[in-house]
C-alpha cells in the first residue's frame, strides 16, 4: 500500500515535471527570450504581496469545483456539469445579495444557500435524465453548461445590471451579504472557512457513511455494487446533486468574498480546472485543496507571464493538458512499477 | 401567416438549414464511426476548433483553400491518432484523453492564433481563403429544390456524400464490418485475428478527419475567419446526434438536420423582439429534450426485448 502512494507521487511527479518541459519548449518556440518569460512563469506567484494573494485566493473556487467532480467521479460518473454550476452558483447569489435585505450573517448565509441550491439543480437535472432515461450524463451536462452561460448572462444583462457602470456588471452586492476579507493588500476572505468545512463534509460523506461508501462501490464496479444491493440510480443522482451543490456553493462563495459585483462576460472556467484537481487529488476530498493551491499556482504563473513577457497566458492549457493525460494514463511509467514490483518479489523470495 | 413562419417555409430558410447542419453532420458522422468501434470521442469538440484553425493559418500563408482544407483534415486526423495513442497504448480513460484535448484546444487555438495574428479573438488580419461555393448545374434549375440545393458551399456538398460514403463503408465494405465486430465485441474480434487497436486507431483518425471538414467548414465556410471557440458546442451537439440516429449514418444524418434546424432558427429569430440570450440557447435546450426523450425510449424498447 505505502509503494503504491509512493509510486503515484512519483508518477504526478514525473507528469508533473514532463508536463512543464513541454511547456518551456512551446514557450521557446513563440518567444523571443524563452528562459526570461518562463521564469516569470515559475516565480509569478511569489513576486509580490498582492500576487501571492490572489495565488492562494485562486485556490478556493478550485477546491470548490475539485470537490464537486471528485465526488462525481467518485461514484464513476462524468458530469462536466462544475462549470455551469459555479457559473449559476455565482449568478444566483448575486441576486440574493442584491435583491433581499436581511441582517449581516443571515443574508451570507441566504446568499451562500441560494448558490448552493440553483448548484444543486444543475446536478438534478443531468441526474435525473441519466437515472429516469439513461440519457449520457455527459452531453447533458455539457449541454446545460452553455444554457446556464446564457440564462446567467440573461438575468444579469436584464434584471441585476448597474445601469450606471459603463461595462456590463451587475449593481453592487449588499454589504450584508459580504465574505469579510481579512486584509487589505490581498482579497483573502473568510470563505476559506467555508471551504475546510465543505473539504471535511465531503471526505466524511465519501469515507464514513454508508452512503459515501455505496458512491464508491458504485465508481469502482457498477455491477458489484448493483448485486450487493446498493440502489445505484439513487445514489448516482445523489451525488451529482451533492456535486452541483458544492460547486454552486463555490460559485457563491466567490462572489461574496471577492467579486461584490458580477462581472463575468463568460465562464471563468473553474469548472473545467476542477477535473484537473480533481484528477491530481485522485478524488480524495482532503488532497483535493493541494492539487487546486498547484493549479492557482499554475493560472497567476501564467498571468504573470503574460503580462511581462511575449506569451500568452494560455500556454498553461498544454500543461494542464499533458498533466491530465499522463497522470490518468494507466500505462505510462507501468513498466517502472512493474519492475520495481519484481525486485521486491525477487528481494523477498532470496530472503526466506 | 406570421413573418416568422413564413420565414420557416421558405427555400431559403431550408438552404441556411442545410449551411448551419454541415459542421454538426460531419462531427456527428465522426462520433458514429468512432463509436461504432468503440470508442466514445468527446474530442470531437477539439478536432473541429483546432481544424478550424488549422485551415485558415495555412490557407492564409499558401493562399490556397484547397491546401487549407486539407491541412485541417490532416490536423483532425493527428488529433485523432493522439487521442488513440493516449487511449489505446497508454490506456488513458477515454473521457478524460478527451476532456484534455479538448482543454488544449479551446485555449491553444487561442495560443496560436494569437502567435499567427497577434490577436485572441478573431483571426481577420489573416488574408485566409474561403471554400467555394458552387452550382450544380441541372438541380439549380429545379424550382423549389434549386433553391435549397442548387448552390451551396462545396463542403455542404461533400457533407451530403460523406453520409452515403460513409453509410457504404460501414455497411458495405468488409473493414466496415471489422470495425463494427471490434465495437460490438473486441475479444471475439481479437480472437478471429483482427487488430482491435489497429481498427480502432482507423476509426478515430476518420472521425478527426470527419470532425476536421466539420472544422474547416465553420471557418472556411460559415463565416470567412477563426474566432475563439467558434465550435461553440457543436462537437457535443454532434455526440447527441450521434445518440438520437442511433449510431447510424443516416439517422445522425436526419438528427443532424433537427439541430440544424434549431440552430437556423436561432439565427432568423435574433430580429424579433426576444432577448438573444434565450434564443442562444435554444439549440442546447433542444438537444437536452430530444436525449430525454429519445432516450427514454431506448430504455424502454431494451427493457421489452430483455422480457
Amino acid at each position: 500500500m505505502r509503494r503504491n502512494v509512493g509510486f503515484e507521487l512519483l508518477r504526478t511527479g514525473v507528469a508533473i515535471a514532463a508536463a512543464l518541459v513541454i511547456g518551456f519548449i512551446v514557450t521557446s518556440l513563440v518567444s523571443e527570450s524563452p528562459v526570461e518569460a518562463f521564469g516569470y512563469f515559475l516565480k509569478g506567484p511569489f513576486t509580490s504581496i498582492r500576487r501571492f494573494g490572489s495565488f492562494l485566493e485562486a485556490a478556493v473556487p478550485l477546491t470548490f469545483t475539485g470537490l464537486a467532480v471528485s465526488l462525481v467521479f467518485s461514484a464513476g460518473q462524468f458530469n462536466m456539469g462544475a462549470e455551469g454550476q459555479f457559473f449559476i452558483g455565482a449568478v444566483s447569489a448575486t441576486a440574493a445579495g442584491i435583491l433581499l435585505d436581511l441582517p449581516p450573517v443571515m443574508h451570507t448565509i441566504v446568499c451562500l444557500a441560494a448558490g448552493m441550491i440553483a448548484g444543486a439543480i444543475g446536478g438534478l437535472i443531468p441526474g435525473i435524465l441519466k437515472a429516469r432515461w439513461n440519457a449520457s450524463e455527459l452531453v447533458a451536462s455539457l449541454m446545460l453548461n452553455y444554457v446556464f452561460l446564457k440564462l446567467g448572462m440573461y438575468l444579469i444583462t436584464y434584471h441585476l445590471r448597474d445601469p450606471s457602470a459603463g461595462a456590463l456588471v451587475s449593481l453592487p452586492l449588499k454589504e450584508t451579504s459580504w465574505l469579510p476579507q481579512f486584509t487589505r493588500n490581498t482579497k483573502l476572505h473568510a470563505g476559506i472557512f467555508v471551504m475546510f468545512l465543505v473539504v471535511f463534509l465531503c471526505y466524511y460523506f465519501l469515507y464514513r457513511t454508508s452512503r459515501g461508501y455505496e458512491a464508491r462501490m458504485t465508481g469502482q464496479n457498477i455491477s458489484f455494487a448493483r448485486y450487493s444491493g446498493v440502489p445505484v440510480l439513487t445514489v448516482m443522482l445523489l451525488i451529482q446533486v451533492l456535486g452541483g451543490a458544492v460547486a454552486g456553493l463555490g460559485g457563491a462563495v466567490e462572489m461574496l468574498g471577492i467579486y461584490r459585483r458580477f462581472q463575468w462576460q463568460t465562464s471563468p472556467g473553474y469548472g473545467f480546472d476542477g477535473v484537473i484537481v480533481a484528477i491530481l487529488a485522485r478524488n480524495n476530498p482532503l488532497l483535493v485543496p493541494v492539487a487546486a493551491v498547484f493549479l492557482a499556482y499554475l493560472r497567476i504563473g501564467a498571468d504573470v507571464m503574460a503580462m511581462y513577457a511575449d506569451v500568452s497566458a494560455e500556454m498553461v492549457s498544454i500543461i494542464q493538458a499533458v498533466i491530465i493525460l499522463l497522470v490518468t494514463a494507466e500505462a505510462f511509467l507501468a513498466g517502472y512499477r512493474h519492475r520495481l514490483t519484481l525486485k521486491e518479489v525477487k528481494q523477498r523470495a532470496s530472503a526466506s | 401567416m406570421h413573418p416568422l413562419l413564413k420565414a420557416i417555409f421558405s427555400a431559403s430558410f431550408a438552404a441556411s438549414i442545410l449551411r448551419v447542419t454541415t459542421p454538426i453532420l460531419f462531427a456527428a458522422l465522426g462520433a458514429v464511426v468512432a463509436d461504432l468501434s468503440g470508442v466514445v470521442n468527446i474530442a470531437l469538440e477539439g478536432m473541429m476548433l483546432i481544424s478550424a484553425l488549422t485551415g485558415v493559418i495555412a490557407s492564409a500563408f499558401t493562399g490556397s483553400a484547397w491546401i487549407g482544407f486539407l491541412a485541417g483534415v490532416a490536423a483532425g486526423i493527428v488529433v485523432g491518432l493522439v487521442l488513440g495513442y493516449f487511449h489505446l497504448k497508454l490506456r488513458t480513460n477515454v473521457i478524460l484523453a478527451g476532456i484534455a484535448l479538448n482543454l488544449l484546444a479551446s485555449q491553444g487555438t487561442v495560443f496560436l492564433l494569437y502567435a499567427a495574428a497577434h490577436d485572441k479573438g478573431v483571426s481577420s488580419s489573416l488574408p485566409s481563403k474561403v471554400m467555394p461555393e458552387i452550382q450544380v448545374p441541372i438541380l439549380k434549375d429545379i424550382p423549389v429544390i434549386g433553391a435549397i440545393l442548387g448552390k451551396q458551399n462545396v463542403l455542404t456538398y461533400l457533407s451530403l456524400i460523406a453520409v452515403a460514403v460513409i453509410y457504404l463503408f460501414l455497411y458495405k465494405t468488409s473493414f466496415g464490418l471489422r470495425l463494427r465486430v471490434v465495437g460490438e465485441n473486441p475479444d471475439a474480434a481479437d480472437s478471429v485475428g483482427i487488430s482491435v487497436h489497429k481498427v480502432r486507431f482507423i476509426a478515430l483518425a476518420i472521425s478527426g478527419a470527419l470532425a476536421g471538414m466539420g472544422g474547416v467548414h465553420l471557418s472556411m465556410g460559415y463565416v470567412s475567419w477563426f474566432s475563439r471557440n467558434m465550435t461553440s458546442g457543436r462537437g457535443f451537439i454532434a455526440l447527441a446526434a450521434k445518440a438520437l440516429g442511433r449510431t447510424h449514418p443516416v439517422g445522425a444524418f436526419f438528427a443532424s438536420l433537427l439541430f440544424g434546424f434549431t440552430d437556423a432558427l436561432s439565427n432568423y429569430m435574433q430580429s424579433l423582439r426576444v432577448p438573444g440570450e434565450f434564443i442562444q440557447m435554444i439549440p442546447y435546450v433542444v438537444t437536452l429534450v430530444v436525449l430525454a426523450v429519445y432516450s427514454g425510449r431506448q430504455l424502454k424498447s431494451g427493457r421489452f426485448s430483455n422480457e
